[in-house]
């Protein structure tokens, strides 16, 4: 398991979620950076990503859309506020219309992204922060599906053990 | 996964409460049983009116509530709310843990 901890505050309504991956800074960076490796795993496994725009730079726009199992589409923009490639990566993540433009710019979630090396491992220590809980809802009501799997995975794991 | 609704306007009173430490010691102590105001206001060093207008903003978010024994009002925790915005952050976790086991796949692969 790659996951070294999970940090919830309620209050503050953020999570700070830290995992070492056996990579280079530099491959792990490539996984934010590319649009078509940020796609095999941005999406949950049930809702597959697709990004029809990205723009990898302060600044930079990304459009994207998540299709569901019964072909529903949940779109969502990025807009990029910091890029300090391979350390650094800041952005606001927010829902948006079939059009895939933005519902209401300013409601956004704001990830941080640090890459960094750790022995001859790489840690990544994303920080997500919440506007409001029914982003965190809605964001959770999409991955629903993944988080019953997940619970699956780990009664599994205690069967076979 | 079953999570209760909660709107806006009933989160920002949750975190508003909140965000006070003298109110989160409140709730804290009436989590584990619940007080009348005198009581709670003998264990602060503020006037009583202070603590009754620190229930009040925890009552409002629905974080306590108050019965009435006698001629005292007692102080319950109501964590219903704070417990669903918690589950909520349990169930994102989730969605982090398998996107960092599909980073590792996708590292391995490549």
């Amino acid at each position: 398991m790659p996951v070294i901890s999970a940090t919830k505050d309620v209050d503050t309504l953020t999570m700070t979620f830290v995992a070492e991956f056996e990579a280079t800074v530099e491959r792990v960076w490539q996984i934010w950076a590319d649009p078509r490796k940020l796609e095999r795993w941005w999406g949950p496994p049930a809702w597959p990503a697709t990004f029809e725009r990205f723009e990898f730079e302060p600044g930079g726009q990304a459009r994207y859309y998540m299709t569901g199992p019964d072909g529903t589409k949940a779109h969502g923009w990025w807009t990029i506020t910091a890029i300090e490639a391979p350390h650094r990566l800041e952005f606001d993540d927010g829902f948006a219309d079939e059009n895939a433009e933005p519902i209401d710019p300013k409601d956004a979630m704001h990830d941080t992204v640090t890459i960094e090396a750790a022995g001859d491992r790489t840690r990544m220590t994303t920080v997500t922060s919440f506007s409001s809980v029914e982003q965190l809802e809605r964001m959770v009501e999409i991955g629903v599906e993944e988080g019953m799997r997940e619970a699956q995975n780990q009664i599994d794991e205690l069967l076979a053990a | 996964m079953v999570v209760g609704h909660l709107s806006e306007a009933d989160a920002d009173r949750v975190f508003h409460a909140l965000a006070d430490a003298t109110r989160r010691d409140i709730l804290t102590t009436v989590i584990r049983s619940g007080q009348s105001v005198s009581e709670l206001a003998r264990q602060y060093p503020m006037s009583f009116a202070a603590v009754q207008k620190h229930v009040a903003v925890l009552e409002r978010a629905a974080l306590v509530s108050k019965t009435r024994r006698g001629r005292e009002q007692i102080v319950h925790g109501e964590v219903t709310a704070l417990r669903r915005v918690a589950l909520l952050l349990d169930a994102y976790e989730a969605i982090w843990r398998h996107r960092a086991d599909r980073i590792a796949g996708i590292l391995n692969d490549d």
